[in-house]
């Protein structure tokens, strides 16, 4: 028989915590791994009380979700974490950001309602800015409009296992195109679909169908994630949890 | 002066790299201080790939070292990969420091840490990308000094051309040293320009300034003698040794990368040196005498390391942990400490023997135990008698065997190949140690789940040690053995299911060979291979056995010398060794006679248990054994109990009461 660890098990988690965060500036690089680790080491540092599974290598109850790729900013990250003790979500939002290095910043921390659903399936659009330093933006205009008049898109995307096909015209929401000095700004809303499309491919597939070459490399950042509308919006996924947590306001904690 | 940051022309070619994290510094503990505020200015290099330099203890040290001196700062910088270098020539971006992607080239010092010697071509690259002079007779004084530091400087003569200055031994004094001399030297308004300042640098103890040293050779291609080209320097150059570890609790907030690192953990060294005289071992023979750092040093390092990081695991580091006085207490009492907050600890290096499974188990008590290492080095017994690594077979196996019955599921052991009077016969004995390991395991566990690992890998000979005067056995030796050892292994299906081999082919050890123990000589064979396109030469796909070779030949063939001569030669007794000019306290004749010792293989003791044997170290250098025990003993930690306390405020109707919180 294997050998088991020796005392009691692991606390079970008796709460859930739902966290926002971001990826700025040069932390863009740091790729979801990275991200993870550094977020295992401040909960350490900060002393949240974490619940750990159990065995011989007991891991904390994280759950990571929709991670922003290597090179893209992000406002709108999230993570699911679970205590062994109760805690304040605000004390646990500030001790976590004081941890954590500058660039990721805990902005939001929802205890997680009952009953409201898994966050992950909440998760089904991402708003993207993407900055094209010397773009016309009437060429990214023009490109834009034809992607969108596409009926299909295929880009090839490397995966894990080899390359693979994906059409970005069917998980592009909707596009518009802004205009800065020196600059043409592309925004986005595209769907969370398997492999996910992300900034890049978008580009792809503008260059394939327009010829739309940035001569720099574009800056991508994902300003909202969450749940799609019929219309194309991108909305808050942490809303329900905040929504049932006023709600309980005053009332014992549920155990 | 102001010194731009190089980030802004940087970032755009970061989005088209590998692991562009690795550049972007900002790592938790990294310091920053503004460029104006102090005189000195220190680049740290470690010339390898950061997620190999970034955990490098001694870089940590220093860094720290010298950003707590008010007139100084210092900033790191790594390898950087081919693919940012193409694109850094590129875009005319030189190499830059983490911290604010300041110009190497802006800097006062920029220190290199040699572990290996594989690291040479590494050194070459920094310094072209940083825009600095490759030769240091190139150089003006608006560019930085170059120092060496690190186990490869104590024979610091194949990159003589390449450095400005060499330090030997233990760094965390001779830096703040270094600084006084430029610190003064930049006050004064730079008199005698480089030449000076090099001049006042040579004359700190510890540090070597090659182009003050000529050499001469002799017709058959052997050193003649170095001699001093001033008279104000030293003839002869001696290391530095730091006395008092407890005076030294460096690193005390070790940097944590973003970025995935090859040690995913904090280390404390728990002593400096040792005296086991393991013949081969050049960190054993340059690092005299033991110095131990106390159980509460260490209890208090582990404590502050543990808060400033976050890590999960702490590493007991030194030579051969095992043998600190208190090691028993420590790891009952860091158990303890630390129990139920998932916090690892191990010991990275041990020796064949019982005592240390008993302390693996300590440390493990509430962790996995999955494998566990062991390094008895040669093959036979006869083979350790000549290393002086001695322990009996009988020992080992019941040793490994213990460690099975313990529930320790997969055992490492580390061995040499190519050791000086070695033959077939005694690297074939590996094959029936982890045969009878394999077997008296199952039969100790009741499990067939058991795995043995050998590891193995060609030795090369290196300075300092009794060893340096070996023949150094040629590639297709090491790589016949490693067939025979690995042909044996798999002869009986039975437990070769349950043994593994893991091994380098000989060819990386001839090249790290002509670097340890080459001459000045052999620089033009590094430059050489470096305009060819070689770095990362610790890394088996970029390194190039064929270019290598290639460079040796055209480049050594004006001096009469070659590969083989540097490598396979055995050097006689009063030959001049690259090295003779540099004291690492070791007595010449004491090394001959050991390794005469080794070829009769007669066994040395060590001196932390019986008499002294005059290897030398503690006359020359002033310095004496410092060990325990002190007698004191860790007090618990207010956190200890079943988890972190947590910053936090807890609710009071917590569900499941906090156990820490007392008030």
């Amino acid at each position: 028989m294997a050998r088991q660890p020796d005392g009691p098990p692991p606390p079970p988690t008796v709460q859930k915590l739902r966290l926002r965060y971001t990826k700025r500036g040069p932390l863009r690089f740091a790729s979801h791994r990275d991200l993870a680790r550094a977020l295992e080491r401040a909960l350490r540092r900060a002393q949240v009380p974490m619940a750990f599974s159990a065995g011989f290598s007991p891991h904390p109850k994280i759950s990571y979700m929709g991670a922003a790729p290597t090179g893209a900013a992000s406002e709108a990250e999230y993570v699911e974490i679970g205590l062994a003790v109760r805690c304040d979500p605000e004390a646990v939002r500030v001790a976590l950001d004081a941890s954590l290095p500058p660039g990721i910043d805990v902005l939001e921390c929802v205890e997680a309602a009952e009953g409201t659903g898994g966050l992950a399936e909440r998760l089904d659009g991402t708003r993207w800015r993407v900055d094209l330093a010397d773009v016309d933006p009437a060429e990214l205009s023009a490109a834009v409009q034809a992607l969108l008049a596409a009926e299909i898109a295929m880009v090839a995307k490397r995966t894990k296992n080899g390359t693979k096909d994906v059409d970005v015209r069917a998980a592009l929401v909707s596009a518009s195109v802004g205009a800065e000095p020196g600059r043409a700004i592309l925004h986005v809303v595209v769907r969370q679909v398997t492999p996910t499309v992300r900034p890049d491919d978008v580009l792809a597939a503008l260059a394939a169908v327009a010829d739309l070459h940035p001569p720099v490399p574009p800056r991508a950042v994902r300003e909202a994630q969450g749940r799609l509308d019929g219309t194309g919006e991108v909305h808050d996924p942490l809303e329900p949890d905040r929504e049932a947590g006023s709600r309980c306001q005053g009332e014992p904690q549920p155990v | 002066m102001t010194v731009e940051s190089l980030y802004p022309r940087l970032e755009p070619l970061l989005a088209q790299v590998q692991k562009p994290i690795q550049y972007v510094g900002g790592e938790l503990n990294a310091q920053t201080k503004p460029w104006d505020d102090v005189a000195v200015h220190w680049a740290l290099m470690y010339p390898d790939a950061y997620e190999v330099g970034l955990p490098n203890q001694g870089l940590m040290i220093l860094y720290e070292v010298l950003n707590e001196r008010p007139d100084a700062l210092a900033e790191r910088t790594y390898a950087v990969w081919p693919d940012l270098a193409a694109l850094m020539r590129e875009h005319g971006v030189g190499q830059f420091t983490l911290e604010n992607h300041r110009p190497v080239r802006d800097f006062d010092v920029l220190g290199v840490s040699f572990a290996t010697e594989l690291g040479y071509t590494n050194l070459l690259e920094a310094l072209d990308l940083a825009g600095v002079p490759l030769h240091a007779v190139d150089r003006d004084e608006t560019h930085p000094v170059v120092v060496a530091g690190g186990h490869a400087a104590f024979n610091p003569e194949p990159v003589a051309d390449f450095v400005d200055c060499a330090v030997l031994g233990d760094g965390e004094q001779v830096v703040g040293d270094i600084t006084d001399v430029v610190a003064a030297w930049k006050d004064a308004g730079r008199p005698g320009g480089r030449t000076e300042l090099l001049a006042r640098l040579a004359r700190v103890e510890g540090v070597y300034v090659p182009q003050f040293y000529a050499v001469s050779y002799l017709p058959d291609g052997t050193i003649e003698a170095f001699t001093r080209t001033r008279d104000d320097v030293p003839a002869q150059v001696a290391k530095r040794t730091v006395m008092d570890l407890d005076e030294w609790p460096y690193p005390k907030q070790p940097l944590v990368p973003l970025a995935e690192s090859v040690h995913e953990r904090m280390s404390v060294e728990i002593f400096r040196g040792c005296t086991r005289g393991c013949r081969f071992c050049q960190a054993g023979m340059i690092t005299r005498p033991v110095r131990e750092r106390t159980i509460t040093g260490i209890g208090s390092m582990v404590d502050q390391g543990l808060k400033a990081t976050g890590y999960q695991e702490v590493g007991l580091l030194s030579l051969s942990s095992a043998d600190h006085s208190e090691i028993g207490q420590l790891a009952k009492e860091l158990a303890d400490r630390y129990e139920g907050t998932n916090t690892g600890l191990s010991l990275p290096s041990t020796r064949v023997d019982a005592f240390n499974v008993t302390l693996a188990n300590e440390l493990s008590r509430n962790g996995r135990r999955s494998g566990l290492t062991f390094a008895p080095e040669g093959g036979s017994e006869r083979i350790r008698r000549v290393i002086n690594k001695t322990v009996s077979k009988d020992d080992l196996v019941r040793t490994v065997t213990t460690a099975y019955a313990n529930g320790w599921r997969q055992v490492k052991l580390y061995f040499m190949c190519g050791l000086p009077t070695e033959t077939d016969e005694d690297v074939l004995e590996i094959a029936e140690l982890a045969t009878e390991v394999i077997r008296a395991g199952r039969e100790a566990s009741g499990s067939k789940d058991i795995r043995c690992t050998v590891s193995i890998g060609g030795f090369v000979p290196k300075p300092h040690t009794p060893f340096q005067w070996a023949s150094q056995a040629s590639a297709e030796t090491i790589d016949h053995r490693l067939r025979v050892l690995r042909e044996a292994i798999n002869a009986d299906r039975r437990l070769g299911r349950s043994i593994g081999i893991r091994y380098h082919d000989g060819k990386p050890g001839i090249i790290e060979g002509l670097l340890s123990r080459g001459d000045r000589r052999v620089g033009r064979v590094i430059e050489r291979v470096w305009r060819d396109g070689g770095h990362f030469d610790g890394w088996s796909e970029h390194f190039s056995y064929d270019r290598w070779v290639a460079a040796a030949a055209d480049e050594l063939a004006p001096f009469g010398v070659d590969l083989d001569w540097y490598t396979t030669r055995e050097r006689g007794q009063h030959e001049v060794l690259p090295w003779d000019h540099l004291e690492s306290g070791l007595d010449k004749e004491w090394l001959w006679d050991d390794w005469q010792d080794a070829i009769s293989e007669e066994e040395v003791a060590d001196c932390r248990w019986t008499p002294c044997y005059d290897c030398g170290v503690c006359p020359t250098m002033g310095t004496e054994i410092q060990i325990g025990p002190t007698g004191r003993s860790l007090i618990p930690l207010a956190v200890v109990g079943a988890g972190p306390r947590p910053q936090v405020d807890v609710d009071v109707d917590a569900a499941v009461p906090d156990p820490v919180h007392t008030h």
